[in-house]
Parts: C-alpha cells; structure tokens; sequence
C-alpha cells in the first residue's frame, strides 16, 4: 500500500535527523534567526538575533544562509550533545567552549563527530555567543521565522527558552565539512566599543540644551534589568523641559527612551512596538548589534552623529560583511 | 493630502508620518487609510509599519531609502488617501467578569472616581469602544475612548505580571492584555476569550478599526466561556 510505504519513508526520514540534545541549557539560550519583520500591525515586534551580525558570520562558516536559524545564548552557556554528529561554529562572544575537553575557538567551523558533547561556560568576554550548525535547527516557523519571542511565548522552540532534556531537530545539509574561519580585519571590526553613535529621537526638542548636553557627555551603566526587550541605563538622569503630554506612537529599533524618572531605557529586538515615553536620541543601525553584546554594569556613552554619518557607517559595514575576504577558507 | 501631514525621522531606518498631534477620529481614519493603501499597494523597500493613535512610523531597507526619498514617495501616496474606502467595521464583543481576583483594581478605581464597583463596571460596558491600532504586544489593542469619568492614571509601579486576558484601563485609554506581560494599567475584569491565537486565520481577535463592547459575566460563566 503506497501510504505505508510514506509513512516508512517518513519514518526513516526523521530517523536520518540529526539532533541536539540540551544537557544544560545556560542562563538563556533560545532559538534564534534574523526575525520576522512586516507584523508591526498586529504589534508583533522582529525579535531575532541580538547580535544579528553574529549570527549572520555563524550561520557562513557552516555554510548556511545568513537568514538560518541558530542558538542564541547569554553570559552563560550551555552543554550540547551531538549524538549523530554536525557541523557547527560559534561566533560573537567568548564563553570559553570546548569539544569532549578540546577546547573550540569562536569564529571557526568545527566538525563533531557523533557522541561528541560541546560545552559551554561564563562569558569571557560579550553577553551573547551563537551556536550555528550547518542545516540549522528547525523549528516551526512562526509568521516566516524561526525566532522566539519569550515575552508571548510564541516561535522558536515552544516560545521558550531552552531547557535541559530538549531535543532539537537540526536541518538537512549534505556539505562536506570546510574549514572556515572569521576574517581577523572582520573580528577586530566586531570588538566591544564603549561609545555608541545615536541620531536625534524624535523628541529631542522636548529635552533642554543642558539635558542634552549631560545625555551626550555622561557615562552610563547598563543595569541588571536588561534583556531582549530594552536595557536599562543607570547614570545621571536627563530631565525634561517641560512635562508634556505624550501620544502612543510607533518605536523603533535602539530607540533611547526616556520615562518620567530620567533614566533611559534603550529599547531593543523584543521591543514593545508602540511607547508612551518621549524618545531623546536612537541608536544607529551599524551599532545595533554591538547593543547585543552589552552585559549588566558595563558602561557606555552616547556620540551624536548625523543622518548621513549613520548612513554611511551602516553602508560601510554591510560592504565589509559582504565581501569575500570576510571569511577565510 | 491631509494637512496637518509632518514627516519626522525616527531613527535612521525609520519615519513617524504624523497625521495630528492630538488623537481625533480624522487622524484615526487617515492611519487606517494608509496601512490600506500600503498593503494594497507595498514600497518596494518597506520592511514594516507600526500604526498608532495619529502616526505611522515606517521602517524602510536603508540600502534603498534615504528620509527625504521616502516621504516624498508617502506623499503621493497620502494625495489618494481620500480615495480609499475602509471596509466596513467589526462589531465585536468582548465578556468580561469584572472585579474580585479577575479585576484586583475594581474598587481602587471606584474610590477614586467616588463611585461604587457597579457603577464603574456599569460605565465601562455601556461605551462602544474603537480599535486604534494594536501595539505593545501582539494582539494588544489600544481602546478608546474611556468616559471622561473613568480616566484613571497608570498605576505607580506596574505589576510584573498580568494574567492573560486582563481588562485594564490607563487614562482614557482601555485594554486586554494578550499575554502575561508587566503592565501599568489598573485591571477591572478578566475576558476568558484568548486575544491572540496563533495559527488561526485572523490571528488577532482584534483588529484596528473594530468596534468593541465589554459585557459583563459571572465568575461561572468566565469558567464555562474558559472550557468552551
């Protein structure tokens, strides 16, 4: 009967699956890609990677397209076992990971061979590391992306943070391991920077010269409270003109709001998608992935730059990320 | 065009296109107008649009646009905005058990407006609201407007937590929260009907432009619509 001959091939077919298996899972560690735009009416936020350009490296090394999906883990990682075996690379920041005792570098593709565990400790160095196999981990797509948006628990792997005893399924890929590596003109491009280019928020004029002033010179500290929807800053506190009404509107992406206690709050990928918070400044685009890699009590500063400066620097580094000679084979 | 229409960058990949700078109905049905005529007719380029009570922000590919570029395109686009026609809008009910533990804000919100729980409850199922836009979260609907007489500030340290289906009211403003989010508005009642279902054709059990009245139920009946 043709059905039973489906269904075995079925069968063997996710048989033939490779798979992780989550032995720790981290202190949060969820499935990632490059997000799901375009649902904005429905108030549903892109989410994606943090560190979307670490991702985007992760995902070539393997020889995936950037777009695929992959593990997004913070300060601390996970323990993951590999019981057929994959081809994987870790890229963004360093959490000292190492195969069956070897240690593994960041920025390089790796051949595990099956039965073989990758673990995972405190960050060295950022707050986010990716794990990238080559076929991606697949999961159902939730409007078109395979990204986890913990606050609805909706996408990703059951809208959920990882947890120990997770098996996720990994894509199918046929490509030969190559050795790749991360350019060392790229890795050096990506390295922590304290001050971060903004351009005016659309508020800007509600705030005083001397606010402004202070915003652009003070020295701010990422607060505890800072995950996948906004970082709070912790510092001198701007304050307003005057106290204005403000209008719900759209928010963007690194949008630097400021609520009536003073200290901004830089909203980010899981943003709400609409706010009630006059907006100072915004981070720009080039910089949002370093936004990504910013951990708690790390201290940042604010660099005004303007529209055509931002531009540029986003048009740079996409010209940089595209080229050849950003990934050594 | 609309008159009052400015254009501001909000960041270097987005523009707020303002209808107003105060919510009225006019602004509302421009912001509906112009989502219309964007998804009828997409910007090659616009990656997505976030609708609110009298503005657009739009969030375009920076390889393609630059500012200026792209509101002159939105302008052409918001000459025709008269010629849109809307579809006629939803009537939709949402049930609502009111106070008790499904709305712990009930009797603060009557003592502050000098007015018993059923006279609150009372008011707040006798308007028809309208679905400004969805924001925040997804499926959550900004509501309004609230009577006069009910408009309540946000409570002074929001919860962490919501349950799923919270009716809550801040300013003149009222909601239902999709999701167990933190949350500022002050909660009255609790909708048993689930305000974002994935995978089902109209994802959203709100959409803007809905028209939407709160009716009250009983704690059993909360139940029974919960099981259903």
């Amino acid at each position: 009967m043709l059905y039973t001959d489906i269904r075995r091939a079925i069968h063997r077919a996710k048989e033939l699956m490779s798979s992780i298996q989550i032995q720790t899972a981290g202190l949060l560690t969820t499935v990632q890609d490059l997000g799901r735009e375009g649902f904005g009416p429905l108030g549903v936020s892109v989410s994606g990677a943090a560190d979307p350009i670490s991702l985007r490296l992760g995902n070539r090394l393997v020889g995936n397209r950037e777009t695929t999906a992959g593990l997004e883990m913070t300060l601390f990682g996970g323990t993951f076992h590999f019981p057929d075996g994959a081809i994987v690379a870790l890229a963004g920041s360093d959490f000292g990971a190492s195969l069956d005792e070897v240690n593994v570098d960041v920025g390089t593709s790796v051949s595990v061979r099956p039965g073989q565990t990758l673990r995972l400790g405190p960050t060295r160095s950022g707050a986010r590391c990716y794990l990238c196999v080559q076929g991606g981990i697949a999961v159902p797509p939730f409007l078109q992306s395979a990204s986890t948006h913990i606050l609805s628990g909706l996408g990703g792997f059951e809208g959920r943070a990882l947890k120990a005893g997770d098996v996720l399924e990994i894509g199918s890929s046929t490509e030969p391991f190559r050795k790749r590596t991360i350019a060392p003109h790229i890795t050096g491009h990506l390295l922590a920077r304290e001050v971060f280019g903004v351009t005016p928020g659309p508020q800007l004029d509600w705030f005083s010269e001397s606010s402004r002033h202070s915003f652009y010179s003070a020295t701010y500290r990422v607060g505890e409270q800072c995950d996948r929807m906004g970082l709070r800053l912790e510092g001198a506190p701007i304050s307003q003109r005057k106290r204005r009404t403000m209008i719900t509107e759209g928010v963007s992406l690194g949008a630097v709001q400021v609520p009536p206690g003073g200290l901004p709050i830089i909203l980010f990928v899981e943003q709400q998608t609409t706010g009630g918070y006059p907006k100072i400044a915004n981070v720009i685009s080039a910089d949002f992935h370093r936004l990504g890699q910013l951990r708690p009590r790390d201290e940042i500063r604010f660099e005004q730059v303007t529209w055509k400066v931002a531009h540029s620097l986003f048009m740079e580094q996409e010209k940089l990320l595209a080229s050849e000679d950003s990934i050594l084979e | 065009m609309p008159e009052a229409v400015t254009f501001k960058p909000a960041s270097d990949q987005s523009l707020l296109v303002y209808f107003d700078r105060k919510v009225t109905w006019k602004a509302h049905r421009s912001v509906r107008r112009l989502l219309h005529l964007l998804a009828s007719e997409p910007i090659a380029g616009v990656r997505n649009l976030q609708p609110a009570y009298c503005s657009v922000l739009v969030v375009f590919d920076v390889r393609k646009w630059k500012h200026g570029q792209l509101a002159a395109i939105l302008r052409s686009y918001l000459r025709r905005l008269e010629t849109v026609r809307l579809p006629e809008p939803r009537k939709m009910q949402i049930p609502t058990c009111y106070g008790g533990e499904f709305g712990p804000d009930l009797n603060e919100v009557a003592r502050l407006h000098g007015m018993t729980p059923a006279e609150v409850v009372e008011l707040h199922s006798s308007v028809t609201y309208i679905v400004y836009f969805l924001g925040f979260v997804p499926g959550f609907a900004y509501l309004g407007v609230l009577p006069e007489a009910l408009a309540t500030p946000r409570l002074a340290s929001p919860r962490r937590s919501t349950p799923p289906g919270s009716v809550g009211i801040a300013d003149n403003q009222t909601g239902v929260y999709p999701f167990a989010t933190p949350g500022g508005w002050r909660l009255i009642g609790r909708t048993p009907i689930a305000m974002f279902r994935p995978g089902q054709n109209n994802m959203s059990f709100l959409a803007i432009g809905d028209r939407v009245c709160f009716t009250p139920i009983s704690a059993a009946q909360f139940i029974a619509l919960k099981n259903s």
